[in-house]
Formats: C-alpha cells, sequence, structure tokens
C-alpha cells in the first residue's frame, strides 16, 4: 500500500443569501429628542481686605548723622573756620531790606504790539480776491483764511481758495501756503473744529456749507451740503461747530444765512451734511418790545448776517440781522416757524428778545467769555454797542469808525478787552478798563485803507490775533503784554458794567 | 566729633536758616539737616555751580579766588563756604 497525499481542488459555496441581502439594502435613520443642555454656574466672592502698619520711627530733626561713621579728617577744622563768616552773613541778610520790592523781568515784557507775519497767496491777489474770514485751528498754530468777495453782490461763480499755514512750521513761507483748497465759489466764512485740529468748515456764497480735512492729502473735502431745498438760498454767513450741547452733537455746523435761516447740519461718514435742526425768522414773529420796529410784510424772512452762542448757556444765542437787529434767541424753543420754504425738518421761530437796532446791517455780534449777560454787536453805521442780555437798550454805544464796522471779538483772557475791525483798514484794540470812548492801540492793516473784515483771537497762543482785510492779506499781530495779561480787578470792573441800568 | 556737631547746630539756630549741609571735595554730602533727595539735589548742583564760580574768579584774576557764594532767589538766599576739602551749604529764608 502506498499513501500519497493527494491535493483535491476546494470546491467554492457562494453564500446566496448574502448577496441577495447586499441587494436589498434600505437607509433608514433615526433621531433621537434634542440634548436638552443647561448651563449652570456658580461663583464664590469672598475677598477680605487687611492692612497693619507700625509706627513709624520718630523722624530725628537735626540729623547730622549721616556718614558719621565716616573719618572726615579736617571737617573740624573747616567749619571752624568758616562759622564766623556764615554767622555774620546769616546776621546781615536777616537784617538787610536791599531786595524788598525787586522783581526781576525774566521774560521780555512787550510794550508794542507788532506784525509777525503778513500771509498772502500769489494767486488769490490776482484775481483781487479778498479775505472773508480767518480761523485758528484748536492748537492754536494753525491759522485758515478763506478767500471770497464781499463786494460783488452778483451770483458770482468765480473760482476761490481756502488756505492753512502752519506758524510753528519750520521754513514757514508767508508767500505760499502749506494747504490750498479750491471751492468752485466765493467762500464767506470758516471756522476750525474746536477739537479736531484738522476739520474745517465752511459756507460759500451759494448757500453751500462745505467741510474739509486738512490731513488728507488727496481729497481734502470730506463732506458737503448740496444744493437741495434744504440748504440756503442765499449766501452763508457764519458757520459755528457746536460742540459743547452733547456727546451726540460733536460733529454738527450750525450754518446762519441772509435767506432767513439758521440750520444745524450734521456731519456724518457719508458725502452729505444732512439736516437735523433749523430756524427761521420771519417778520411777523420777532418780539415787538421795542418801537423801533417797522417791518413792510409779516411774513418776510429776515436774513441773519451773524450769531454768537452763550458761552455760559448753550442753548441761548444771540442774532446779528441784515435790518440792523438784534436778536436773542433760543435753541430750545417749540414753536413752528411760519416759513413757506420747503424744508425736511420743522424750522422753529428762536427769537425771544429784540434789542435796540443798528443803524444798518449788523456784521458780527460776540458774546462775553467771561460774564453770561454782556455781548457786543457792531454794524455797517460803524458804532459798536455793548448789550446786556437784561436790557433792551445798550450799556453804551461808541462810534468807532466813520465807514462801516465788519468784525468785533471778546479777548479769551482779558475780560474788559475787545478788539474790532474797520472799513478804514484799522483793527482797534479797546479796553473798558483804561478808556471807554477811545480805543487803547489802533492798529493800521494796510496802508491801502482797505476794510479789515474778519480778525480772531488765538485762544492757545493768547499773544497772536490774526486779522484779514480786503487786499487779500492777513497778518499776524503780536500783542503787547498789556493785551495778554490780565489786570487786578478786571472782573470786578466788568460786573460793574453789566449791572449798570440804562432805561 | 562732638564740636562739629555743636558748631552746625549753633549755625541751624539762625534766624530763618531752612537747613544745611555739608559736602566733600567729590561733591558727596557728609552732613545734612535736610531729607536725602533735597539734600542729593542741593548738593550736586552747588558743587558744580561753586567750581564753576570759583574758575570764573580765577579765570578773571589768577591772583583771586573765590571765599563766598550767595544766590538770592524769590524764595531763599542759598549760602554757600567753599574750601579746598568741603562745602557748607545754608539755606536761609530771607527777612519778612
Amino acid at each position: 500500500m502506498h499513501f500519497v497525499d493527494e491535493v483535491l481542488p476546494g470546491a467554492g459555496v457562494d453564500s446566496l443569501w448574502r448577496k441577495s441581502q447586499e441587494l436589498c439594502c434600505e437607509s433608514k435613520s433615526s433621531q433621537t429628542a434634542a440634548v436638552s443642555v443647561e448651563e449652570a454656574a456658580l461663583q464664590v466672592c469672598c475677598t477680605t481686605d487687611t492692612g497693619t502698619q507700625t509706627d513709624q520711627n520718630k523722624f530725628e530733626a537735626p540729623d547730622f548723622q549721616l556718614g558719621a561713621s565716616l573719618h572726615c579728617p579736617g571737617l573740624e577744622k573747616f567749619l571752624h573756620g568758616v562759622e564766623g563768616l556764615v554767622i555774620r552773613e546769616l546776621n546781615k541778610n536777616w537784617k538787610s531790606h536791599a531786595f524788598e520790592g525787586f522783581e526781576v523781568n525774566w521774560s521780555e515784557q512787550n510794550r508794542t504790539v507788532s506784525c509777525v507775519y503778513s500771509l498772502q497767496y500769489p494767486e488769490a491777489l490776482e484775481r483781487n480776491l479778498q479775505v472773508t474770514g480767518v480761523s485758528w485751528n484748536s492748537t492754536g498754530s494753525v491759522v485758515a483764511c478763506s478767500y471770497g468777495r464781499f463786494d460783488g453782490g452778483d451770483w458770482s461763480i468765480e473760482k476761490s481758495f481756502v488756505c492753512t499755514w502752519n506758524l510753528n512750521r519750520r521754513g514757514l513761507n508767508p508767500q505760499y501756503p502749506d494747504v490750498v483748497l479750491d471751492v468752485p465759489s466765493s467762500v464767506m466764512c470758516l471756522a476750525f473744529h474746536p477739537s479736531q485740529p484738522s476739520l474745517l468748515a465752511g459756507g460759500l456764497y451759494s448757500g453751500e456749507v462745505l467741510v474739509w480735512d486738512t490731513s488728507r492729502t488727496d481729497d481734502a473735502l470730506i463732506s458737503r451740503t448740496g444744493m437741495t431745498t434744504d440748504s440756503h438760498m442765499d449766501a452763508v454767513y457764519q458757520v459755528n461747530w457746536l460742540s459743547n450741547f452733547s456727546r451726540s452733537h460733536y460733529f454738527q455746523i450750525l450754518s446762519v444765512s441772509t435767506d432767513g435761516k439758521i440750520l444745524v447740519w450734521q456731519l456724518e461718514g457719508e458725502e452729505h451734511l444732512t439736516l437735523v435742526n433749523g430756524y427761521a425768522l420771519i417778520a411777523q414773529q420777532i418780539p415787538r418790545n421795542t418801537k423801533v420796529n417797522k417791518h413792510s410784510r409779516g411774513d418776510a424772512a429776515l436774513g441773519v448776517t451773524s450769531l454768537s452762542i452763550s458761552k455760559f448757556d448753550p442753548s441761548l444765542f444771540i442774532v446779528g440781522m441784515e435790518g440792523g437787529h438784534v436778536l436773542k434767541c433760543s435753541a430750545s424753543v417749540e414753536k413752528a416757524a411760519l416759513s413757506k420754504d420747503p424744508c425736511s425738518v420743522l424750522l422753529k421761530a428762536p427769537a425771544q428778545f429784540t434789542y435796540f437796532p443798528h443803524g444798518g446791517p449788523v456784521h458780527c455780534v460776540d458774546c462775553s467769555p467771561f460774564h453770561r449777560n454782556l455781548f457786543l454787536s457792531v454794524g455797517t453805521d460803524g458804532q459798536t454797542h455793548l448789550y446786556s442780555m437784561l436790557q433792551a437798550k445798550p450799556l453804551f454805544s461808541l462810534q468807532l469808525s466813520h465807514k462801516y464796522l465788519f468784525s468785533v471779538r471778546w479777548s479769551p483772557v482779558r475780560p474788559l478787552l475787545f478788539a474790532a475791525t474797520s472799513g478804514e483798514g484799522e483793527v482797534l484794540l479797546f479796553d473798558l478798563g483804561k478808556s471807554s470812548q477811545l480805543p487803547a492801540v489802533s492798529i493800521q492793516q494796510n496802508p491801502e485803507q482797505r476794510p479789515v473784515y474778519c480778525l480772531e483771537f488765538n485762544k492757545k497762543q493768547t499773544h497772536l490775533l490774526a486779522a484779514g482785510d480786503a487786499s487779500g492779506m492777513v497778518k499776524i499781530w503780536q500783542l503787547s503784554s498789556e493785551f495778554t495779561e490780565e489786570g487786578p480787578r478786571e472782573m470786578r470792573h466788568l460786573e460793574q458794567l453789566a449791572s449798570e441800568v440804562t432805561d | 566729633m562732638a564740636e562739629v556737631e555743636e558748631t552746625l547746630k549753633r549755625i541751624q539756630s539762625h534766624k530763618g536758616v531752612v537747613g544745611l549741609i555739608v559736602v566733600n571735595a567729590e561733591g558727596i554730602p557728609i552732613r545734612t539737616t535736610l531729607d536725602n533727595s533735597t539734600t542729593v539735589q542741593y548738593a550736586g548742583l552747588l558743587h558744580q555751580l561753586s567750581m564753576k564760580a570759583r574758575s570764573t574768579v580765577r579765570d578773571i584774576d589768577p591772583q583771586n579766588d573765590l571765599t563766598f557764594l550767595r544766590i538770592r532767589s524769590k524764595k531763599h538766599e542759598i549760602m554757600v563756604a567753599p574750601d579746598r576739602e568741603y562745602l557748607l551749604i545754608v539755606i536761609q529764608n530771607p527777612s519778612e
């Protein structure tokens, strides 16, 4: 027998069952209810503070022991030698009256008012443009001026400029501004933002209000009102930033125009300035507490030429009118104005009180920064009126010029000082403490006696004053010490002035 | 050493004296009646000033020398008595 391992080929049997199962598969899904999760937190707050202090060692008054351990050879001999001399000098000095009343003037006293810079832009001079407004920025180092025309009464479409100079810049060129902004129409007024050093607002003859950011190099114009039914119909004579109302008013601009409207614009990130509030002065809504009030038509709009917000009550403002009237207005009124002009916001009638008027258009009003009731106004009658807000008649009126007076400003540092500019080319500084009849100093701004249209004190560098005139020149005047340092009893004198009764 | 303290007390007790400092030739205070920071400031600055004053006097006339330095200020009179090795600084209020 022989046994051999035999390998047989295996037989495979495929599972039919698996195949059939694979063929028919179904997909099913199921879902459980949403897992509900709750969060709970627990915190234990338990802190304790303890402090201990030990008593300080009593300080030994005459402590000569510093380095007493050091051997100081010759110290005894030295002290012995100088003691007599020192004691003699100490005695002499104690009895001496040599330096009594002796004051050293370390800083130089400026005795005269002098011109530090004469700024001009040659291209504006070529076109005979006039300086219509000046403004210092919030840091007090940059002065801006607007070019335009006060004499040309037509709707000019002449190109104009706004220029700025940084006086602290090295290599300042008085003939060439740091920034030149081209403007399509005559600029009538401008104002730097009170806290943002590069924001500048300007009002045009066409009625538009523009806002520039002078720190931008490409296109400085960041916002404009455009020519809509909301914008002014006439030249804008003054723009003001509203900064102290509240935070939400931070970037609001107030503009006044001879179309009788006072509008408040909100500056937002967009192209356009949006109208948020407005006032209109209509003849029949003006309080008639003075007899000299003869308006021809009741529904006529009264042109506003100037405005000044009270430094003590931001809802109170004084406006100067084309017709010579001076009005006290309140920003918090609700009475609607009888204005026929279409407008997207309800225009209010703000007038509260009428003061004794000027004999011609009022060019400028300014509220005192030191007294809540005092304000000044100037006009084409060449007179300056000092009013108390509580009395219709002015406390005094002065004939300062035989021509017009264009601008008036209180000094930011001296309560009794104000400056005015005249049509005869003069900047007049008036010290109420010295004389209430004659100006303390009269500066001739230009030899040709062209009118000086605007002036502005520098609130940061208080010895500087900027004034712009019809010859296109901005002069920076350095004031003498008597105009920059508050004298004794000035505030009391101002109080006395304000409490005088005129009627 | 007692005599040194005696002398300093005698000067300190004079009318109007605010304080006194003894400074050595390197400008380091070795005796003082004032607090630490004031002492260091006075000693450093007045040592420099005295050296400058002395060299000024000697530059003008080499035969001359500084003997005493008085500084009148709005608030005080500072007296400096110089020597080869030491400076005595006395600060006095001026008479009322």
